[in-house]
């Protein structure tokens, strides 16, 4: 998994997933320092993350295995919100 | 999934037979902050009826053939989505059929 902050929401009605009652959101991938990187990706949100939070991103086959993205064209996917990173026994990055 | 826009189409008459009847389209990676494009390319087939010009995002690797057009065939990009609005740190970014 990759960490990303959540900057925005990407708003779609014509889609090809067959996914209901989740979201698109837009995150911009970060460092575990929660930095940014300015690299952004569309990830469909199975645990309403808002903006402004630290997410872990699944990417690839991976995402597919959640009931709501099982045999969806999912390839980036938030599957969890950060609440406190630790590095060799310091908290660089909390909530 | 990354943002694109849909700049052009792709021809192709002698291709895999398992892809006949398959829309190409070519787009260019699009970056979220500015909404230019990124001078980045790539081929992807399309599952939703996307058009020129319009901002949409795809889904790479297995998971492209994870759709109704795509499923068995040997798809490594797929357009899963048109993109009607981005709303980027509380700022509307895009919006479709606004300039």
């Amino acid at each position: 998994m990759i960490f990303a902050q959540v900057v925005g929401t990407v708003v779609a009605t014509r889609r090809e997933d067959g996914i209901r009652g989740a979201k698109y959101l837009l995150v911009e991938q970060c460092s575990h320092h929660g930095e940014s990187r300015g690299r952004y990706h569309v990830a469909l949100d199975v645990v309403d993350a808002g903006v402004g939070e630290m997410v872990m991103i699944a990417q690839g086959s991976s995402c597919r295995q959640t009931s709501l993205s099982d045999r969806k064209p999912v390839d980036a996917l938030i599957c969890g919100i950060v609440d406190l990173v630790d590095e060799q026994g310091r908290i660089v990055y909390r909530k | 999934m990354q943002l694109a826009r849909v700049i052009g189409t792709v021809v192709s008459t002698r291709k895999e037979q398992r892809i006949e009847g398959i829309k190409f389209l070519l787009l260019e990676k699009i970056d979220a902050a500015t909404m230019e494009g990124k001078k980045d390319y790539v081929v992807a087939m399309d599952s939703v009826g996307a058009g020129i010009g319009e901002v949409v995002f795809y889904a790479s690797g297995s998971s492209s053939r994870m759709t109704a057009v795509t499923d068995g065939k040997p798809s490594d990009a797929a357009i899963i989505a048109i993109v009607d609005s981005i709303d980027l740190k509380g700022e509307l970014v895009y919006q479709k059929d606004r300039a």
